[in-house]
């Protein structure tokens, strides 16, 4: 989907504000909204593709100006909702009845198996890499052109790249592919391959810095070999 | 009313909203307090910066490591005990006379975190996921204080897959003679996103 999260290249945002000895978390509900990814993932409400595409469909102001773990908390809300497993209504009642009573306990429950989960996500990982028989298609050297279309739903094809030309620079296997998992479709994996782009391609010659290049990584099905340009070797 | 009517929460809706969604996972059995708490406690207190600090000064010790870490990352850094959730396949980019390297995240906010943490407000706000990737040289001028020379090249690494890049900055000049713990004391967190330099030997910790 065409959106305002696909930052890219989108002028208007302002200088960068970074913090002096920022904490980890700013307030205690952050913690509660960082860890709802990793117990709701458990809980098979959403993969990795599909949590950032709860985030995409937020109210493009509200994800502008609203701070990342309030995004974390509504992708939660969303696939928890679409899931049955939370009942708006509810939601709506305990929100009302934490505002008035914001130091109100959480209910109590223990459950070792779930922090053997969480220390053992933490070092093991999730991969996202999957076995395929695929052959690649590309290789290192390839010049390629992404497609230029507006795909519906999830894509992780930024459209600051879409109908650029690049040339491929590395190849890594293939991975679960967004634009199937991310709407909830299979994994059905797709080879990955890290492509260069020169910041003249992206931006024009005018704009785009001589002496800079920009590394993205795409799976197969966004790529097409690039036409042969005149004079090319 | 239009989607972008949406009133945006003021700190207590959002907490509150917050709490309320964890009650309700709570009671579906689905989420606890100690899983918030434990997931809260490794990210503020075992996994940070320090331990991508802890690999590049590694890296600017042994030859053999570094030339480990550039062709697998991944597994250079399970040689230290170092991976996991975020760094499953993870790749490092090396700073040069005439490269510098920086990450970023266009589409939302992918970072190592087996090296890293979690990522600075900064990392994930509008304003470095826009810029960076089109005026780098003057994001980092300007908005970081830190002046690439025109005859280095920039390279910007947007995360756009499960791979998560980082950055091995240059070892500073006049740190011969510092061990490893000294060294890892002058990576900063920055200097491994790209948008700060590396401590010098007069900052480091008395040897």
């Amino acid at each position: 989907m065409n959106g305002v999260f696909d930052l890219g290249g989108t002028d208007g945002m302002g200088p960068v504000r970074t913090e002096e000895n920022e904490p980890v978390f700013h307030a205690e509900w952050e913690k509660a909204a960082f860890a709802l990814f990793a117990t709701n993932f458990r809980a098979g409400l959403f993969n990795v593709d599909m949590f950032r595409h709860g985030i995409e469909q937020m109210d493009p102001a509200e994800y502008l100006l609203s701070n990342y773990y309030e995004h974390w908390a509504h992708t939660a809300e969303h696939y928890a909702g679409k899931a049955g497993v939370i009942d708006p209504e509810e939601l709506e009642k305990r929100t009302a009845f934490y505002l008035e009573n914001p130091d109100a306990p959480l209910p109590g429950r223990t459950d070792p198996e779930l922090l053997a989960f969480v220390d053992g996500a933490v070092k093991g990982g999730a991969p996202a890499a999957r076995e395929s028989d695929k052959v690649a298609a590309f290789a290192v050297g390839d010049r390629v052109v992404v497609a230029g279309d507006s795909p519906v739903g999830h894509t992780r094809r930024a459209r600051y790249i879409r109908g650029r030309t690049g040339v491929v620079t590395a190849t890594h296997g293939t991975f679960i592919y967004p634009d199937s998992a991310g709407n909830g479709g299979p994994e059905a994996p797709e080879h990955v391959y890290t492509v260069k782009f020169t910041a003249e391609e992206l931006w024009g010659p005018e704009v785009g810095d001589p002496n800079g290049v920009v590394y993205f990584d795409v799976w197969e099905p966004y790529i097409s070999p690039a036409p042969a340009t005149e004079g090319a070797a | 009313m239009a989607p972008t009517d949406t009133p945006l929460r003021t700190q207590e809706e959002i907490a509150a909203r917050v709490k309320a969604l964890e009650a309700l996972m709570i009671e579906k059995g689905i989420m606890t307090v100690e899983a918030v708490d434990r997931l809260a406690e490794i990210y503020e207190n075992e996994v940070g910066p320090q331990l991508g600090a802890q690999v590049v000064a590694r890296a600017w010790t042994d030859p053999e490591f570094k030339a480990r870490l550039l062709a697998n990352a991944t597994e250079a850094c399970a040689e230290l005990g170092i991976g996991g959730l975020q760094g499953e396949d993870m790749i490092v980019v090396e700073n040069t006379d005439t490269v510098h390297n920086a990450i970023v995240c266009t589409l939302c906010s992918c970072y190592p975190w087996p090296v890293l943490g979690l990522p600075p407000n900064w990392y994930k706000a509008p304003a470095y996921r826009a810029r960076i990737v089109r005026e780098p040289r003057k994001v980092l001028a300007e908005d970081f204080g830190f002046t690439v020379p025109d005859s280095v090249e920039i390279r910007v690494w947007d995360s756009s897959a499960e791979l998560r890049y980082w950055v091995l900055p240059q070892r500073p000049a006049g740190t011969e003679d510092l061990g490893p713990f000294e060294l890892a004391a002058l990576v900063t967190r920055d200097s491994m996103i790209g948008v700060g330099p590396v401590g010098t030997s007069a900052t480091a910790p008395a040897a």
